[in-house]
């Protein structure tokens, strides 16, 4: 089984590598320090720019990490490539392959457990067609547990791309999976 | 209008003070224009109530039904998203003002009800009549809403005690204007112009205000810390990193109010006489970053940021910052660890904070609701803010309310109160389809669980300890009696084994110890000694991390053990079914959490 790059305990730099360098381009590096002077220009007010931030500025434009960002955010921020992978594998949110089109975060917090997430995580498993935090076959949709989404009075928690939709059921989730897929066929995009 | 202080006694000078109280006064006939012409304006005001929880509810679609209304011609009504109200059950709501009228608010609102909720404002209102979602007025009675309860009285609020929220799901928490004619930036302007930095430090200290984050601190001796250092930069940090599963309070207050939250960080950094504040919330969590940005650029605009705030001497500098996903970024040496862009890996200390703390420099570090009670105790007086709550816990709690209750929300309650009020009164009892209410999950994954012969405690900090739990970020996760004890801890522990940072080893691989053990007990295959494990290895945990994280990783297990000791030996003699509603003892958990030996 292909490894997912996605779940980071499993990640090496080396595979990173490998992964990564089919998209490696002038074009990717440019979008890189798009997002990277997107932190400071055209603002009036100065805003304090590290290497956390920056690379949570190019993970807001491209979704994900690519290995160039990890080189051009350690050029921006007169950082290492050591420290800012250090930082990057760190915080959970990063990722360093394309996610699908569309991320599902499903809550696995306690008031959501309670409520039967385990149940919803089970459903949405199943229509998504995958055993664990990842992305479908087709690349179309990525899943997510969150430690918890901020909406616990309308547990049980699913979102997509941080929209939450809460009071769902398994069959709602299924529904929710089933919407978005057949909105993805119809072009939908980020 | 203007406040009325001896001046002489404070000794600023004449000129600027004038200066100060004619640019107040300025903005405040602004924002009271503003708020006339939403409230006794030509159009009803229809605010839907977001927040995460609204959002989660549907108040997107409800808002999106309303939006063509507010598009036709000059706009049959004036549209805005306001924060919550706090009673999630009834979300989405919606509130309509009428013009120079009443208010009314909507419960429990369906975009295929917008059409007959609307024609009733905006047509004949005689002809016609008010929806059936209408549940509550406020304001005075007219005779379209005489059979409605004032919502006051409605049973969760009746027993409310409203010091941070008053105006929550009131007012436009992107219009700084709305904040100010609802009384906001008083405190600030009265500060400027007639009170010392000390003046301003010794009234939080007066107040017996103390942090809300999860320790308790006083909050004037922390300032007082601060306050005497000659540093040219020095910092005031809020802390919104909230991380603890059930609780959505501080960020309530920044997608409600923010300002409130931006005029007690201010007060802050005058008290604290700093230069720089910070407020540092998690990525992702869109609504409360964009409400707080905003709220920054605004008290730019008017001039309550930056250089010589309202024309005095004072200036001060307010920017965002965004951490990534990590629990343990909201540990206060973590936090400037992560707003310096590194790992949000706990420091060691001393240094403390006030002495050497973001890049080095001093620094304080409050929570959001503990920041948000500032502006009344200066606006009001300690004395003021002190006449609600224990002798030892000044003022409210914000409580998040979840689980199997029936009105499950975000309520304020006064110190003191009962956490069994809480559950009667205010939540209604168990959700439909529960029977009784067997446990409650307080402060977070870190804090504990208790059973029932401990909900006569009373809300306090103290109290709370004593029985074994914290009020830390004030969620209470309410559990039926369907509950599976050590199910529910595993989910904790799992949490807390998947948050651990990782630097110091009894946190990293004790939580991964007692997570195996309690995924063990789950499946019906504990081993002997086992129970004996997680106690040497919590021990362990306990003086031998370095922040709360690991010292306090054995609390979930050890309260669990003290209320449902007998549950916890039936689990561990295998004498009960699986855990999960599929009976195999699994629990799903995000990949480098998965116990050893299931999946890989």
């Amino acid at each position: 089984m292909a490894i997912d790059l996605g779940r980071r305990a499993s990640i090496t730099t080396s595979e990173l590598m490998a992964a990564t360098e089919s998209n490696s381009s002038a074009e990717l590096r440019s979008q890189i320090r798009v997002a990277l002077n997107g932190q400071t220009a055209g603002k009036q007010r100065p805003a304090t720019v590290t290497v956390l931030s920056s690379l949570l500025a190019v993970q807001d434009d491209l979704h994900y990490i690519p290995v160039e960002a990890v080189e051009e955010v350690a050029q921006y921020c007169d950082s290492t490539i050591n420290d800012v992978w250090s930082v990057a594998s760190f915080y959970t949110n990063f990722r360093f392959t394309p996610p699908g089109q569309v991320t599902i975060d499903v809550c696995w917090g306690p008031t959501c457990h309670l409520l039967g997430a385990q149940d919803v995580l089970r459903a949405v498993h199943d229509e998504m067609d995958v055993e664990g935090e990842g992305t479908t076959q087709d690349g179309k949709m990525t899943l997510r547990y969150s430690t918890c989404l901020g909406a616990c009075g309308q547990a049980p928690v699913i979102a997509r791309d941080h929209v939450l939709r809460g009071n769902v059921t398994p069959d709602s989730a299924r529904d929710f999976v089933t919407t978005v897929s057949k909105e993805l066929d119809n072009g939908y995009h980020h | 209008m203007v406040t009325t202080i001896d001046r002489t006694v404070v000794g600023m000078q004449i000129e600027s003070e004038s200066a100060i109280d004619v640019a107040f006064l300025k903005l405040r006939e602004r924002a009271n224009a503003r708020w006339r012409s939403l409230t006794a304006g030509d159009a009803p005001w229809f605010r839907v109530g977001f927040g995460a929880s609204g959002q989660a509810a549907g108040a997107q679609s409800v808002y999106d039904a309303l939006s063509r209304f507010g598009q036709i011609g000059n706009g049959a009504i004036t549209l805005s998203k306001v924060g919550t109200r706090g009673l999630m059950y009834l979300e989405p709501t919606l509130e309509v003002t009428v013009p120079g009228g009443n208010t009314v608010v909507h419960g429990n609102v369906d975009p295929r009800m917008v059409n007959a909720i609307v024609a009733h404002y905006t047509e004949d209102r005689d002809a016609t009549p008010l929806h059936e979602s209408a549940i509550a007025r406020i304001g005075k009675k007219d005779s379209y809403t005489d059979h409605l309860p004032h919502w006051r009285d409605l049973p969760p609020n009746r027993h409310q005690t409203k010091v941070l929220t008053s105006n929550f799901g009131a007012i436009d928490p992107h219009d700084i204007l709305q904040y100010i004619a609802n009384g906001g930036y008083e405190a600030l302007h009265k500060s400027l112009a007639s009170m010392t930095p000390d003046d301003v430090l010794n009234e939080v200290k007066g107040s017996g205000l103390r942090g809300r984050g999860g320790a308790a601190f006083p909050t004037g001796l922390k300032w007082s810390f601060l306050a005497p250092s000659d540093a040219p930069v020095k910092y005031v940090l809020c802390n919104c990193e909230e991380g603890d599963p059930g609780a959505f309070n501080d960020k309530g207050i920044l997608e409600s109010d923010p300002h409130l939250l931006l005029e007690g960080l201010i007060l802050n950094g005058y008290a604290t006489r700093s230069t720089h504040g910070v407020v540092f919330i998690r990525q992702g969590h869109d609504l409360p970053i964009d409400a707080t940005r905003d709220a920054i650029d605004q008290a730019y605009e008017m001039g309550l940021l930056g250089t010589n705030i309202l024309d005095s001497d004072f200036s001060f500098e307010a920017e965002v910052s965004l951490t990534g996903d990590s629990y343990v970024a909201g540990e206060e040496t973590a936090m400037m660890e992560a707003i310096e862009g590194k790992r949000s890996t706990p420091r060691f200390k001393p240094p403390f904070p006030a002495a050497a703390g973001l890049w080095q420099k001093p620094t304080n570090i409050n929570n959001v609701k503990t920041l948000s009670y500032v502006p009344s105790i200066v606006r009001d007086g300690a004395e003021e803010f002190k006449k609600t709550g224990t002798e030892s816990s000044s003022g409210t709690a914000l409580v998040c309310l979840t689980g199997n209750i029936a009105r499950p929300g975000l309520y304020e309650v006064a110190m003191g109160v009962t956490i069994r009020q809480v559950l009667e009164d205010i939540g209604g009892g168990p959700a439909e389809g529960s029977e009784r209410i067997k446990v409650l999950q307080t402060g977070g994954p870190l804090g504990g669980v208790m059973g029932e012969e401990a909900f006569d405690t009373e809300i306090d900090f103290d109290a709370m300890a004593k029985v074994g739990c914290i009020l830390g970020s004030g969620g209470i996760i309410v559990g039926d009696e369907s509950t599976d004890i050590v199910d529910l801890i595993r989910n904790l522990v799992a949490f807390n084994q998947f948050e651990s940072c990782g630097k110091c080893f009894p946190c990293r691989l004790g939580n991964t110890h007692m997570l195996d053990v309690l995924d063990r007990m789950c499946k019906n295959e504990s081993r002997p000694g086992d129970l004996e494990l997680m106690e040497k290895v919590g021990t362990n945990m306990k003086i031998g991390s370095l922040c709360g994280h690991g010292q306090l990783g054995y609390n979930p297990i050890s309260s669990a053990m003290a209320y449902f000791g007998d549950e916890f030996q039936q689990r561990f003699k295998g004498e009960l079914r699986p855990s999960g509603s599929l009976g195999d003892g699994i629990m799903m958990m995000p990949s480098r959490t998965r116990p050893v030996g299931q999946g890989e």
